[in-house]
């Protein structure tokens, strides 16, 4: 990562982002930028070069961050219209890391509203275009923050990871993605969707970036109960011997090609001396239905305090109460958020939670099992992350199971609170990205992240 | 036919402690402008998470503890979904699934026991004020802690039903969880009340009367419940299962929500926080200095203190507090006179709320009264003296010598004035009187010796002088 020297200046480097964030404004990537600040900023991390004192690890390096993350006085949209007007008071635990460290936040970027979305075209703003190609979609929901990275105007994003967030538009755009441990970052200012699948991470070019921003991120933060005791700084990278490979991933609902890229890199693998070892994982064929009963809930819920009476947008045709709720929900919200809160809320419904949710919770243990068990028999995992490379805008707008089935190869790492990272691997006949993921045991982030180094 | 009434009561009780149950904001919003103890947590902005309060835990133990309860080691907050303006996350953090507090019983003062199902830690609600176009949301109380204590439905009466309601407001103040103030919220009461014919096995369909908040008033609506349903099942009707509202000033309650418009909750485990685990040594250190409970003070006091007597001090805790610092069985009961004489009678109220005289006061308070030292006249002066700022620091015999009342008992001067009062002319006819057999001139006297003492003589050791020496 290019940090601000005496000769590359802060400035120099803002500068350098905000011109290319305009020069690929019809990518439609920013949802707002900071120049002023950013570039205020900049200039005290010069004055500070110039006199000799000391800076952070990330000084003066321009960054952008997911517009569900919140920055204190900076408006934060969550790409949704019922969020209209809304302003941060404080700034969200990552991004106050990543600052601490000089790291230069130039702006937010766009999101399916409410990370709802594997292609960015649920969001209030519109879509943002893939960086190989304009009529393809960037992936989702964290496509402004891939897109950003791909197109070089920043050297590192956020992202939020709920079912495939990161990893997905990461694999679209050819970047590195790396969806952490559940609790490994805090979510803490981060507008939640799923809080028990949520988890904050990076896109970057190259892995060696991942594991800098890991040192500064992944720590303990009292203001999110819900994360780890510090672990990442001290774990070691484990060496790689053998690499699971999901008998269940690979069938014809995979891409050819994507399948193709898996074995190639197996190849590679062999011939470097690492077994390849093949996994059952019976399990995983219910990941995705698991994963549309808990998620639809948490979203449910934690979109409740979206009812106009305290911030954000408020309905103005209504005159009681009920109308309030009832009008502001319906205007405010998406198409897909209401999907997901009408599947949410049947399943949490009374006569219903025993038969979907609990029953849902169980599988998941189950599912976190067979991870467990997958690894014992295996280093990490190597799978691809989605069915096929960028789809086509629109393609698949209309139709949400089609949409749903993106995450089919994602979704289970997130119920199993296990690491996984995106790697590039090569590109499709007509140029379109490849991506391919690293798995590993809970708290292998280090692991994952030197093994993509070791097989870049 | 006659019908048995069976009562289970759910009681909220806020917690006393310093900040709220998920936020660092000040938990005590006693005359604080609306809105003004709002975190962002409270108010529910993206991306706050909840953080959990361990005094609020530690004040769930020790209430639970109160009631003889277990307490659960693994526990689990639950998500209680509504809409409402005072419920900023549209979901009320409770423990629907898991609660802190398991089984215990709380005894009455007659001596029936009623268990407890279990008791829960969760966020209050806000406060709305209706006006007649508009309404006013005040969020000061969001997220306070509450335990909601379920009873189990052992109660039969409405005496009982009352008395079960303020025994647990003694236990929550004793414990000193909660501030206890009633007519502010602090505990809040919902019973539950159904009637089925003497001897059936069965329960009859119940109600809910809702957010009771005075001991007469639970005490009117149990009793308003039983005559209604009673009345229906004779008139061959059913009852329906609905929550009522309860107006204190018709002395009539209302129904509000039948169980068919009955919300659906959608309760969900709380993914933001995670399990409550409480380990052994937690427990015991959340117990540390536990207070001692009225059923204690009973104990103790009982052959002391009558029992009335004793059921009125004990909504005092700092009384009993007080009672249990002193030397003597023989002080104790005195003073506890005193206090409930004095310190309760209508027009004192307001120095229960002073910083009480100290145990050594007390003590020689007592003591001088033995020795008839102090009249009774004279003790209540001096006790209702305490209360005085200045004299907080004072001794007993110094108040009691500056107010003037402390009884002369020392025999060779009492004589003297006795035999001055004798040698005067205008005594002369009662003396001769009082030996004629007229006994009741006695009175005057002793009258007569008062004045002379200026009022400082004790009357009894003066009378039996006086009767001594005209013998």
């Amino acid at each position: 990562m290019k940090t601000a020297n005496q000769n590359v200046t802060a400035t120099m480097l803002v500068n350098d982002a905000l011109k290319k964030a305009e020069f690929f404004k019809d990518y439609n990537i920013f949802t707002s930028l900071y120049k002023d600040a950013a570039l205020k900023k900049a200039a005290k991390i010069d004055e500070r070069i110039k006199n000799g004192e000391p800076v952070g690890r990330l000084a003066g390096v321009p960054f952008a961050a997911k517009d569900n993350f919140l920055v204190k006085d900076t408006i934060t949209t969550a790409s949704a219209h019922i969020l209209e007007p809304f302003e941060a008071p404080i700034t969200s635990t990552v991004v106050e890391q990543l600052e601490k460290e000089g790291a230069i936040l130039i702006g937010k970027v766009n999101l399916d509203a409410f990370a709802h979305g594997s292609s960015t075209e649920n969001s209030y703003f519109g879509p943002t275009l893939n960086a190989y190609d304009k009529e393809r979609v960037a992936g989702g929901s964290s496509g402004g923050s891939a897109v950003a990275v791909a197109l070089d105007i920043v050297e590192f994003t956020t992202g939020s990871d709920t079912g495939g967030s990161i990893r997905q538009p990461a694999s679209f755009n050819g970047v590195y993605g790396l969806k952490p441990t559940y609790g490994a970052t805090s979510r803490y200012g981060v507008v939640s969707m799923a809080s028990s699948l949520d988890v904050n991470g990076f896109f970057t070019k190259t892995p060696e970036d991942l594991d800098l921003l890991m040192s500064i991120c992944a720590h303990r933060d009292e203001k999110d109960l819900t994360t780890l005791p510090d672990f990442y700084e001290e774990s070691e990278a484990k060496p790689i011997k053998t690499v699971g490979i999901v008998k269940d991933f690979d069938n014809d609902a995979v891409d050819p090609e994507i399948r193709t890229a898996l074995k190639a890199k197996c190849e590679e693998l062999k011939k470097k001396g690492i077994d390849i070892v093949e996994l059952d994982m019976p399990t995983l064929k219910y990941a995705l239905a698991v994963y549309y009963i808990i998620q639809p809930a948490e979203v449910a819920s934690n979109l409740s305090r979206y009812d106009g009476i305290r911030y954000g947008f408020r309905s103005e045709n209504a005159t009681n109460l009920d109308d309030l709720y009832g009008n502001t929900r319906n205007e405010g919200f998406m198409k897909e958020n209401k999907r997901r809160i009408m599947i949410g809320n049947f399943v949490l419904s009374s006569g219903f939670y025993d038969a979907y949710f609990l029953k849902a919770a169980k599988a998941r243990t189950l599912l976190i099992e067979e991870y467990k068990k997958a690894f014992e028999k295996c280093d990490v995992i190597l799978a691809p992350v989605s069915p096929n490379p960028a789809f086509r805008l629109g393609e698949k707008v209309n139709d949400p199971v089609a949409m749903y089935m993106e995450d089919i190869m994602s979704v289970s790492i997130n119920l199993a609170g296990i690491p996984g990272l995106a790697i590039p691997a090569g590109k499709t006949a007509s140029g379109l990205p490849i991506g391919l993921q690293v798995l590993g045991p809970r708290r292998s982030d280090k692991t994952i992240i030197k093994f993509a180094e070791e097989i870049r | 036919m006659k019908y048995i009434p069976t009562i289970g009561i759910e009681c909220h009780v806020q917690l006393a402690t310093k900040t709220k149950l998920f936020s660092e904001v000040d938990n005590d919003a006693r005359g604080k402008e609306p809105n003004s103890c709002v975190s962002p947590v409270d108010y529910a902005l993206p991306g706050m998470l909840p953080r959990l309060n361990g005094e609020a835990v530690r004040f769930a133990i020790r209430a639970g503890h109160a009631m003889n309860c277990v307490i659960n080691p693994k526990s689990r907050f639950d998500r209680k979904h509504y809409f409402y303006p005072d419920s900023p996350k549209g979901y009320q953090i409770t423990q629907f699934f898991h609660p802190i507090i398991g089984e215990g019983f709380v005894e009455l003062p007659n001596g029936t026991k009623i268990r407890i199902e279990h008791a829960h830690l969760e966020g209050d609600a806000g406060k709305l004020t209706h006006f007649s176009n508009y309404s006013l949301v005040d969020l000061n109380r969001v997220d306070t802690p509450l335990i909601e204590i379920v009873s189990m439905p052992d109660i039969h009466s409405a005496a009982d039903a009352r008395d079960y309601c303020k025994e647990l407001w003694r236990l929550m103040t004793f414990a000193k969880v909660s501030y206890g103030d009633l007519y502010n919220g602090n505990m809040r009461f919902d019973v539950n009340v159904s009637i089925a014919p003497e001897g059936s096995d069965k329960l009859g369909t119940r109600t809910e009367t809702k957010n009771l908040n005075s001991f007469r008033s639970i005490e009117r609506a149990v009793e308003y419940e039983i005559k209604r349903q009673t009345k229906l099942l004779e008139a061959g009707e059913t009852i329906r299962q609905e929550t009522r509202g309860w107006n204190d000033a018709t002395g009539e309650s209302t129904p509000q929500r039948s169980k068919e418009e009955a919300k659906d909750y959608r309760y969900m485990p709380e993914p933001d926080l995670p399990p409550l685990n409480l380990s052994e040594e937690f427990i015991n250190a959340a117990l540390e200095n536990f207070p001692l409970m009225p059923s204690d003070y009973r104990a103790k006091f009982t052959g002391i203190i009558p029992a009335d007597t004793l059921e009125v001090l004990l909504d005092h805790a700092n009384l009993v507090e007080k009672l249990a610092e002193l030397s003597s069985p023989s002080a104790i009961k005195r003073i506890a006179n005193l206090f409930a004489s004095v310190l309760l009678a209508e027009e004192n109220f307001s120095l229960l709320n002073d910083d009480l005289p100290s145990a050594t006061q007390l003590n020689d308070l007592a003591e001088m009264l033995d020795k008839n030292e102090l009249s009774s006249t004279g003790g209540k002066e001096v006790f209702i003296k305490f209360f005085d700022p200045e004299m907080h620091f004072k001794a007993t015999r110094e108040i009691a010598k500056e107010l003037g009342v402390v009884q002369e008992n020392d025999l060779g001067a009492l004589e003297a004035i006795v035999d001055a009062v004798l040698a005067k002319p205008e005594t002369q006819k009662a003396q001769e009187d009082y030996k004629n057999g007229e006994q009741k001139v006695i009175g005057f006297l002793v009258g007569q010796v008062m004045k002379e003492s200026h009022g400082k003589a004790n009357p009894s050791a003066v009378q039996e002088i006086l009767r001594k020496k005209l013998a």
